[in-house]
């Protein structure tokens, strides 16, 4: 009786295991008011972002050398160079924490204060020698020089109305939510996949002019009417054979149907 | 102004008195009566009048101007006025037209047998007076058939049928520059990695397909372009340069996708934005996924002594989408 006991309550064991996951989230450091902010920004980082980028910035190069703290197997480029523009946008559209080092970075919920974020973006600015948080002037920019430097350089994957698209292995975000801050720190990160584009290739004064058109782009004049979702042809098509079409068979049988005799 | 009164009592006499229609004796009637439908001629007066005032609004729409939401309203009102004037016609037809189903029997069969023995009859006698049967009939089999074929002949304007010699013609000729879209030559010190530029052969039509090319820097480490194109001639210094025209279908390779941290990320390639043909530039162009069915065309490169981009040569392949015979030939200037 005694055994069979034991088997049973070794058979519930383990969902009851698998149902408590382990304690995970974003480790808030409480450091006393007056901390220095790269003091803070740099317990943020030991407790958030080390098991992926290594306790001092270095990168955890391959899969499964787990340097940092906790047990997370993670892997993560070196921060060494990227600076304060690089940490300041992956932080404020939520791409950093990754929940998975192999998954895209996506927009999400922002997990810090804003207090934090510029605490760890300057930690992360005192690791070497990195470009500064930019200061786009989309008011100095040209909507229509925008608009052709967007559909050389962007809509291939954003799609001309910056509405996002899709590469083989990958996801081009729309950029509806995008800040001109985090517009102008894209171009020069290259997030994922994204190519980098150096003030060679788009100078600051060619990038405020492809800020000005993406802020067109999210509130353009649909002088058509309707936008539809800007799609184009799909949702058009949608209307004609969901509405249109049923509307017109509907009057088609009213108008033909055959006298009660 | 008696006389304008006059016309006036005329007029709202003529329209709103009732007409009184003659009517003929039931016998002589070929549709059949029925009575009069006042509440649906009050339908259809409503329907017109809902129209008449959906018309004038779109009217007053148009006037205002500066009406929120203009097109949508001058949509609307257009459109209510097409429906209600199409639902008063609907009503006239179904309420107020009369109308009648007249059901009538098909005829049998077998009625027509004399008929068909006639029509046969009538057509092998009409033919009597022809004496050379054999021969009409191969003249006229002759003009119909040169006739269609008259009508196929402009296909052949669709593109060459034996002679594909300038498939394989591209501007590229060893030492022709690679420069920008506003003619500035390219510097190899100039090309980044992670960045990817489109370049022209410089002083040559643009517009051809061979024309543009895609020019990347990748770490020399990483290049596997095989042993019969050696680094040096094909990716002097890691940078490579290939052909902008996808072999699937034609579309200019618009995509760059780099991977910021290499480790858990796609490899770099290019992606063409039609049917997401995928190219690896580090193996020579080779396809990774997509319905492209052959390698982009690889340029070979030289860096002249001022350090700026050269053509080593021509493409190793013929550029844009395949054909049959596409690997007989090598491109040529």
């Amino acid at each position: 009786m005694r055994r069979l006991l034991v088997i049973a309550v070794a058979l519930a064991l383990p969902p009851a295991a698998l149902a408590d996951p382990p304690p995970s989230g974003i480790v808030h450091p409480s450091a006393p008011p007056g901390t220095p902010l790269v003091e803070l920004g740099y317990q943020l980082y030991a407790g958030n972002c080390s098991s992926c980028h290594g306790s001092k910035g270095e990168g955890v190069p391959k899969l499964g050398a787990v340097e940092g703290a906790g047990d997370v197997p993670g892997a993560g480029p070196s921060l060494r160079s990227v600076g304060a523009l690089s940490a300041d946008f992956y932080l404020r559209t939520g791409y950093m924490p990754l929940d998975d080092p192999g998954h895209q970075p996506h927009r999400s919920r922002v997990l810090f204060s804003n207090h934090e974020i510029e605490a760890m973006v300057a930690y992360v600015a005192s690791l070497g020698n990195g470009p500064p948080v930019p200061k786009p002037h989309p008011e100095r920019g040209n909507v229509a020089e925008g608009l052709h430097l967007f559909t050389s350089h962007c809509a291939g994957c954003h799609q001309v109305v910056a509405r996002g698209g899709y590469v083989t292995g990958g996801v081009a975000p729309p950029l509806s939510n995008s800040t001109d801050v985090q517009i102008a720190e894209a171009v020069r990160v290259g997030p994922y996949l994204m190519p980098t584009f150096s003030p060679h290739a788009i100078s600051d004064r060619q990038l405020d002019s492809i800020i000005a058109y993406v802020a067109y782009a999210k509130h353009p004049d649909d002088r058509g009417g309707w936008s539809i979702g800007r799609l184009g042809p799909v949702p058009e098509g949608l209307v004609t054979w969901w509405i249109a079409i049923v509307a017109l068979v509907a009057s088609c049988l009213v108008l033909a149907g055959r006298l009660k005799s | 102004m008696t006389k304008f009164k006059d016309w006036l009592v005329a007029g709202a006499v003529l329209l709103l008195s009732k007409t009184h229609p003659s009517r003929r004796d039931d016998e002589q009637r070929i549709v059949p009566d029925a009575p009069p439908d006042p509440r649906a001629e009050t339908w259809v007066l409503a329907l017109f009048g809902l129209a008449s005032l959906a018309a004038v609004g779109f009217i007053v729409v148009y006037a205002l101007d500066r009406l929120s939401h203009q097109t949508q309203w001058l949509g609307v009102t257009l459109g209510l006025a097409l429906a209600f004037l199409a639902a008063a016609c609907t009503v006239i037809g179904k309420r107020l037209v009369a109308t009648e189903e007249l059901a009538e029997d098909y005829p049998q069969p077998d009625d027509h047998v004399g008929d068909q023995e006639a029509v046969v009859e009538i057509v092998e006698e009409s033919g009597d007076r022809l004496s050379r049967k054999r021969l009409l009939k191969l003249g006229g089999a002759a003009a119909g058939g040169s006739l269609g074929l008259a009508l196929l002949t402009p296909a052949v304007s669709l593109g060459p049928v034996f002679d594909m010699s300038r498939f394989y013609g591209t501007p590229w000729t060893r030492g022709r520059r690679l420069v920008d879209e506003r003619g500035r030559p390219y510097r190899a010190d100039g090309i980044e990695e992670a960045v990817f530029y489109t370049a022209y052969p410089e002083g040559a039509d643009r517009e051809t397909i061979g024309a543009p090319v895609l020019v990347v820097r990748l770490k020399p480490a990483a290049l596997h372009l095989g042993s019969h194109k050696p680094v040096a001639e094909w990716a002097p210094q890691g940078i490579l340069a290939y052909s902008k025209i996808c072999t699937h279908a034609g579309c200019a390779i618009a995509l760059y996708r780099k991977p910021t941290f290499p480790v858990t990320e796609p490899r770099p390639a290019f992606v063409c934005p039609c049917h997401y043909s995928t190219f690896d530039p580090a193996t020579g162009g080779t396809v990774l996924f997509g319905p492209a069915g052959r390698p982009l065309p690889q340029l070979p490169l030289l860096v002249d002594p001022r350090g700026q981009l050269r053509a080593r040569g021509n493409f190793d392949q013929p550029v844009g989408p395949s054909w049959w015979g596409v690997r007989m030939e090598k491109p040529n200037p």
